[in-house]
Order: structure tokens, then C-alpha cells, then sequence
């Protein structure tokens, strides 16, 4: 336990350095078929513990794809996905929290959508009266509790979905572009969300199509093309001296338009 | 129209039975027919589409054919002929609950599949179980139910063929608003056969007003 709260300290400092930060989560050769197109194919990457990684790639690329193979919403066609060296099962599954580019709200008033998620996990009396009221406060929506979810701002409703994520206390939150759609506004208290679940220890993975987010949150940068790998490293190296034609290309802001490839 | 008005001793015998009858099967139909539709709706399973299909041809029973059915199995000779049930309140309950049960689930199917669709990866991701899964569609859904029940109330509520065969229309024991109608109909008492309709419409007019009333107040918070 002491070793835990060491390690959440340490990264609450947000100083663990990639190389050292210990793996949270690998996927090798990672791929996914559906009706026999290949969406995923060949993916290696490894998620480091207190990183912020963030997956970049066009539209079509597969990024969505990858976080559900991530989070085991879809199955692996090919390769493997280990979650601290295991693989997905009921521990990963209670150690991730996933919010999706469109907030799924429960016709339930805000309060009763955060007691719903702890409740699943298990927590009741004061101990589920606590973490909720603390995610209202967290997510800066104590004042609407008892309204109904689904009234809420496209912003309240996805400060409310990555509350009620974290609420359950999650090691990895993963991200479906989270501001998509937002305003600039609503976008930074998303992000001053995200930052503050990282202060406090959480691993991040993000899909993003935005380069400004990537730049401001990433530790690590994925840059997925065509359901492959096509780079990826630190945010610092990546973003401003990538390798790969596909990352330039984007950077650049240039189409980068790929034959298409069909399933062997 | 002065029968309505002065409120009879027989009418109101008669009503209530009726209102004890249709609300007790629509209650079973509801406990048996909610759940059933919910977990066709929400969960894949190998035999899931002829379920489905089932429980719409079911939907159109002809009353009579059950209010036989249920007479064969009540009726002395019948497996449960020891029960002693035939022509009691009790097997008009039965008959109405097995033509209702189907309605119900078949359309509350349709409902939880629909909000299903929407909760899916998200109950997926919380790690929601079953029989959470099934608790949780069921209270979202339970305002868009609500017209589920209240077609599960017409049909009931409507029923004379079944009620008639298995009830037997015994004044003072069995006879509700449907075959009262009937009766006094072929016996030419179109005075208690028009109070009767007229109440009949009465209690399915406020039904209906306050169903409709809940699911607005429901649909303005976004519950619906």
C-alpha cells in the first residue's frame, strides 16, 4: 500500500519520466477485423503509468478502434492487449473508465448518474455519498446535481461523463475525443479536468484530432495511418521532429492520402 | 344515462370487479412480461429471433382461442381442474394475464432494445452485470413503458370472449363490464348496456389522460 501511495505521489509531481515510468498496459501485433475489413492492424505500443499518451491520426485512421480494443469493447482479431502484464479480464476492467466522443447519460438526474456508476463498482452508503459529492465538486457541477442529465450543455454533460469515470477511482482513463464539437471555453475545463485526473495519478489515453490539445496534454504522441502504427514517442520528440511522411504530413497540414489496402 | 348518474348498486359490482380483474392481470402480465421483453431486448442469445417472433404472434391471440385453452386446463377434468378455479374471478385474471403478457413483452422488447442500443458500450465499460443491466434499461425506459402498460390495459380491459368463457358471466361473482354489455345487449336492456360503455370509456379516457400527463411531465425533464 505504502509503495502505492509512493507512486501516486511521484506522479502526482508528474515527474515520473517515460523511460522509467512502469508499463500499465502493452499491446503486441494488436489488430481488429470487422466484416472483413482490417480497421487495426499491427499495433505495438505500451501505455506508461502517469503518462498522458494521445492518439493522432486522420479520420478513418482507427484511433476509436484501438481505445475499444484498449478497453476490451472489441475484440482483438490478432495480437494481444496485457494490462500490468495480464491480460484483459476483470482486473483491467476495474482499473479503466472509458468516455466516449458522445457522453452516454443515463434519463436519471446528474447525482443519480454518479451513484449508478459507483454503485456498479460496489461502493455504497457514505463511502458512495462521498465520491460522488466530490466528483460534482471536481467536475464544478454541485449546483446541478439533482437536474436531470440529459438538459445539460454538450460541456456539463462531458464534465459529468469523465466525473462519473473517475469517480469510481480508475488507474487509466480513456478518452474518445472528449472536446469534439466543444467551444473554447468548454474545451478548457475539459482539459483542466483531464489535468487535474492526471495530477491525481491517473493514466491518460486520448484520441484527439486536434494538434493545439495534443500539444498542451501529451506526454506521448500514437500517430495511427490507415490502421497502423505509424509512429509514436514522446510528445516533445514526435511533434516537432517526426520521422514518419504521414505525422509531417499532418503537421504540415497537407493531405496525406494512402492506397487503400484490402484484407490478403 | 340516470343509471350512471345515480351510480347503481349492479353497475358499480360490476365495475369494480372489472377494474379488479383487468388491473390484477395487467400487474402479472407487467411482473411476468417486463422483465422477459427487457432481457429479449438487451441480451444476444442463440434463438433470440424466433423468441422475437414468437412474442409478436402472440400479440394477436384470439381471445376465445385462450379463454378455451384456459378452460381445458381449469375445467374439472383438466390438470389444474383440483384448483376448483373455473368460473371465479380468478380464471378471468388468468386468461386476461395470458392474452396481455405477450403485448407486453413483445412491445416492452422494442422499448429496452431501442435505449439499449444507446447504453450498451457504456454499461460494457462501467462493468454493469445482468440483472443490473436489465434493472437499470427497465427504470430508464419506465416512462416510454408506461404506454406499454397502457396498451396492455386497452386490451384488457376490452376483453369479453375469454372473460365470458372461463368467467361464465355469473352475476354477483364473475361478471365484469364486457360481458355485462353483451348480456344485456341480447337481452334488449340497452339502458345498462350504454351506462356500462359509457363508464367503460370514462375509465379509459382517464387512463389515458394520465399517462399521457406523466409522459409529458417526463418528456419536459428529459427523463423520457
Amino acid at each position: 500500500m505504502r509503495e502505492v501511495a509512493t507512486l501516486r505521489t511521484v506522479l502526482s509531481q508528474n515527474v515520473i519520466d517515460a523511460a522509467i515510468a512502469p508499463p500499465l498496459m502493452t499491446a503486441r501485433g494488436l489488430g481488429c477485423s470487422i466484416k472483413g475489413q482490417r480497421l487495426v492492424r499491427d499495433v505495438d505500443l505500451t501505455i506508461r503509468q502517469g503518462r498522458r499518451t494521445v492518439v493522432l491520426g486522420p479520420n478513418g485512421a482507427g484511433k476509436s478502434v484501438l481505445l475499444r480494443l484498449l478497453h476490451g469493447l472489441l475484440p482483438a482479431s490478432e495480437g494481444t492487449v496485457l494490462w500490468r502484464g495480464n491480460p484483459l479480464g476483470a482486473d483491467a476492467q476495474d482499473g479503466q473508465a472509458m468516455v466516449f466522443q458522445r457522453p452516454v447519460m443515463l434519463r436519471r438526474s446528474v447525482l443519480a448518474n454518479l451513484n449508478f456508476a459507483l454503485k456498479v463498482r460496489g461502493f455504497r452508503g457514505p463511502e458512495r455519498a462521498r465520491r460522488a459529492a466530490q466528483a460534482l465538486e471536481m467536475a464544478g457541477l454541485d449546483h446541478l446535481a439533482k437536474r436531470p442529465a440529459r438538459v445539460l450543455s454538450g460541456g456539463e454533460q462531458q464534465r459529468l461523463a469523465i466525473a462519473r469515470a473517475l469517480a469510481t477511482g480508475p488507474d487509466l482513463l480513456l478518452l474518445d475525443e472528449p472536446t469534439a464539437s466543444l467551444d473554447p471555453a468548454a474545451t478548457a475545463r475539459i482539459e483542466a479536468l483531464i489535468g487535474q485526473a492526471h495530477a491525481s495519478g491517473v493514466t491518460i489515453v486520448m484520441v484527439t484530432h486536434d494538434r493545439g490539445q495534443a500539444q498542451r496534454l501529451a506526454d506521448d504522441v500514437v500517430f495511427l495511418q490507415d490502421g497502423r502504427l505509424a509512429e509514436s514517442g514522446p510528445a516533445s520528440t514526435l511533434l516537432h521532429s517526426p520521422r514518419s511522411d504521414a505525422v509531417r504530413a499532418w503537421l504540415d497540414g497537407r493531405l496525406f492520402v494512402t492506397t487503400p489496402q484490402t484484407q490478403p | 344515462m340516470s343509471l350512471v348518474a345515480g351510480w347503481d348498486q349492479a353497475l358499480s359490482e360490476i365495475v369494480l370487479l372489472s377494474l379488479q380483474v383487468t388491473l390484477s392481470a395487467v400487474f402479472v402480465s407487467c411482473l411476468i412480461g417486463l422483465p422477459l421483453g427487457a432481457m429479449v431486448g438487451a441480451f444476444r442469445f442463440p434463438g433470440r429471433r424466433p423468441a422475437i417472433l414468437i412474442m409478436n404472434v402472440l400479440m394477436g391471440l384470439p381471445p376465445v382461442v385462450v379463454g378455451l385453452m384456459v378452460y381445458l386446463m381449469l375445467s374439472a377434468s383438466g390438470p389444474m381442474g383440483v384448483l376448483g378455479l373455473l368460473y371465479t374471478p380468478t380464471a378471468m385474471i388468468i386468461a386476461q394475464t395470458v392474452l396481455v403478457t405477450p403485448i407486453v413483452a413483445a412491445l416492452s422488447r422494442q422499448v429496452v432494445e431501442d435505449l439499449h442500443q444507446e447504453y450498451s458500450e457504456q454499461f460494457t465499460s462501467m462493468g454493469v452485470g445482468p440483472l443490473q443491466r436489465i434493472m437499470a434499461l427497465l427504470w430508464d425506459a419506465r416512462f416510454s413503458l408506461l404506454t406499454v402498460v397502457l396498451a396492455g390495459f386497452g386490451r384488457a380491459v376490452a376483453e369479453v370472449g375469454a372473460v365470458m368463457i372461463v368467467g361464465g358471466n355469473i352475476n354477483h361473482v364473475t361478471r365484469v363490464m364486457t360481458t355485462a354489455i353483451a348480456l344485456e345487449t341480447s337481452k334488449g336492456d340497452l339502458e345498462l348496456a350504454l351506462a356500462l360503455g359509457l363508464v367503460l370509456l370514462l375509465i379509459a379516457l382517464l387512463v389515458n389522460l394520465v399517462v399521457m400527463t406523466v409522459r409529458g411531465t417526463a418528456a419536459r425533464a428529459s427523463y423520457a
